[in-house]
């Protein structure tokens, strides 16, 4: 089922939580919804499920508007952060309840239901839990009944708000990754709503990164992480090392630490413009010699060596400003680093925002 | 050997706070309570029997336990409709509402026996105009069972509100989210959650009523076999000097309360382990 948003714009009092927020989400794809919290990801989440009304704004589910329809007219699935499982049920009467509460004409015969209950534990890998009370069950395991759950009703829209949010970081992974597989099997259109830009990246067909309640950039994990459009994203997206600078006429000057003649080349007569140029650590480069003039003088303050990439925290000599670099293990075998020692940093790639000045 | 009560424990003073806690438990409950059985015991158990058997006690036995009974009952759904309005809605006057709910608690009994019997007197502000249609409530066991109903209803509020109160939002959007209407969630979804709180307290409404004396006799005019409660009758007893055969009547109360007391604790041990918190 395709979703379009159209100019949504919600308020909490005098706090705008959606401002002008337009989507377009095609049938079939997942999309994640990535922002801090109270950017507003939640209450859009909400708003497509019916759970709250937009207070300007349309909202069509399949070409049909939808605004000012029922929640049960929807036809749409929600899964909870913090699962919202129906305590005093068992697991399968839990992933029943949409079933059972259906109008008698509609309702399928107790038989069919118990055949479909078993299909989506079968499919939520929880056949032996059946009878188990949500008490008894891991938090992996409850979200998995949600899901089954949500699923029960055949939605035609699958709607996640942080699904994993409440769990530790090695179920977390496991449970999107599988969540993803669920997803190519059942082609069932769906949004999920995430603070974690690593869960956002790997599980979504495309990402909206969300910001204060605009919508910062739309785009495929790729795009946002190589291509940020905004420093908002830039920032969100990763570790990032911020450069502030100032821009005078066709030349930049960068105050923390000089980063001479940045890409972008301000046009002339154009005076004090403030900017902001982002390196990721990766994208910093380390030598013991100078080898051009766009590097910088810093000392190795700190150098972490655990994980599959080394990281290195140094000090620029000049501005006192911390910065993170991160290394291959062979360059850094290569460099021989000491704590202490005094090294030439140089940005291999980076991205410069200009601030308009207010 | 240790004391097989005894546990390492980091609090200190386990058997000093235990041994006041039974000391002041025997002086304030065991004591008065094992008086009843002593002074009952000089009667032979024929005159035990013929006491508490008696028709008048019989009646007073039907009249005490039924009214108390329907009482908390109708507390049990006045009550939950009072505590749900009180959490979930908010309007002006709220919290007066809120404040006047404990008001039962608060009042003397007797004031309350009064005020209801002027209310519901022939000649009262609600009486007159049920005594055309035929109903009457002062001096009847319909008093009786309006008193018992007043003061009862905060026991049933306060226990069924902070249950409300922490009743999870989700699980309700959930359910709706499922597809239920508003019928089949609160059917499914939150009369579960509100049962074990709501049976502790009818049951405790109930308790509180089978052992009230001073509302009751006011409104309940007190006639034998008709609208005389059992404590009333014990009342009647002393009055006499018939010691004995008012702790006879005492200990068929006694005994009575325990069992229900027992009950209500059975059902908060039942309501908070059937389900361990997610």
């Amino acid at each position: 089922m395709s979703i379009h948003v159209e100019h949504v714009t919600k308020r909490f009092g005098t706090f705008t939580v959606l401002n002008d927020v337009n989507l377009q989400v095609e049938s079939g794809e997942l999309v994640a919804l990535l922002g801090p919290s109270g950017c507003g990801k939640t209450t859009l989440l909400r708003i497509l499920a019916g759970l709250e009304r937009p207070d300007q704004g349309r909202i069509f589910l399949h070409g049909t508007e939808v605004t000012d329809q029922r929640i049960t007219e929807r036809r749409v699935g929600f899964v909870f952060q913090h699962y919202a499982l129906f305590r005093h049920m068992t697991v399968a009467d839990n992933v029943a309840f949409g079933l059972n509460v259906l109008p008698r004409a509609q309702r399928p015969s107790a038989v069919r239901i118990q055949e479909k209950v078993h299909e989506l534990l079968r499919l939520v890998q929880l056949q032996a839990m059946a009878d188990r009370y949500p008490s008894q069950l891991s938090g992996g395991q409850r979200q998995r009944v949600a899901l089954a759950r949500a699923l029960a009703v055949e939605p035609k829209l699958l709607l996640l708000d942080e699904p994993f949010g409440a769990l530790d970081a090695k179920v977390r992974k496991e449970l999107r990754r599988w969540l993803r597989r669920l997803h190519d099997e059942l082609h069932i259109t769906g949004i999920i709503v995430t603070h974690d830009q690593e869960e956002a990246l790997e599980v979504a067909d495309r990402v909206v990164v969300m910001h204060q309640g605009n919508v910062e950039q739309i785009g495929t994990p790729e795009e946002v992480y190589e291509n940020p459009a905004t420093p908002f994203v830039y920032q969100f997206l990763g570790d990032v090392n911020v450069f502030h600078g100032r821009a005078i006429q066709e030349r930049t000057i960068a105050n923390l630490p000089p980063l001479p003649e940045v890409d972008s080349v301000l046009p002339a007569g154009a005076v004090d413009e403030r900017e902001v140029t982002f390196v990721r650590p990766h994208d910093l480069e380390l030598n013991r010699y100078r080898t051009n003039s766009e590097q910088f003088e810093a000392t190795v303050r700190y150098i972490l060596t655990a994980g599959s990439r080394v990281r290195v925290e140094l000090v620029a000599l000049e501005s006192e400003q911390t910065i993170e670099v991160e290394l291959t293990k062979e360059r850094y075998r290569d460099l021989a680093l000491r704590e202490g020692e005094v090294v030439f940093v140089h940005p291999r790639h980076r991205q410069v925002f200009k601030i308009p000045q207010s | 050997m240790h004391l097989l009560l005894k546990q390492p424990s980091v609090l200190p003073g386990f058997g000093l706070t235990l041994g006041f806690a039974l000391f002041y438990f025997s002086l304030i409950v065991l004591i008065p309570l094992s008086g009843l059985f002593v002074r009952t015991s000089t009667l032979s158990w024929e005159q035990f029997w013929d006491i508490v058997t008696n028709p008048r006690a019989m009646a007073s036995y039907q009249l005490t336990f039924g009214a108390s009974l329907v009482g908390a009952l109708v507390n049990g759904i006045f009550g939950s409709i009072i505590a749900w309005v009180l959490v979930r809605y908010r309007f002006s006057g709220r919290s007066l509402v809120d404040a006047l709910v404990d008001l039962p608690f608060a009042l003397p009994t007797a004031v309350a026996g009064i005020t209801l019997t002027a209310i519901y007197a022939p000649n009262g502000w609600i009486g007159r105009y049920l005594e055309p249609l035929g109903i009457k409530v002062a001096f009847t066991p319909l008093g009786v069972l309006i008193a018992l109903t007043f003061i009862g209803l905060p026991f049933v509020v306060r226990t069924v509100q902070p249950v409300l109160q922490d009743l999870d939002k989700e699980v309700e959007e959930a359910a709706t989210m499922l597809g239920a209407n508003r019928w089949q969630t609160f059917r499914a979804v939150i009369v579960p959650e509100l049962w074990p709180a709501l049976l502790t307290g009818i049951a405790m409404a109930f308790a509180r009523a089978v052992g009230e004396y001073g509302s009751v006799i006011f409104i309940a005019g007190n006639m034998p076999l008709k609208s005389e409660i059992t404590p009333l009758l014990i009342m009647t007893k002393l009055e006499q000097y018939d010691y004995s055969g008012a702790t006879a009547l005492g200990v068929v109360m006694l005994l009575v309360s325990f069992v229900l007391a027992l009950a209500i604790n059975l059902l908060q041990w039942w309501s908070s382990t059937r389900h361990m918190q997610q």
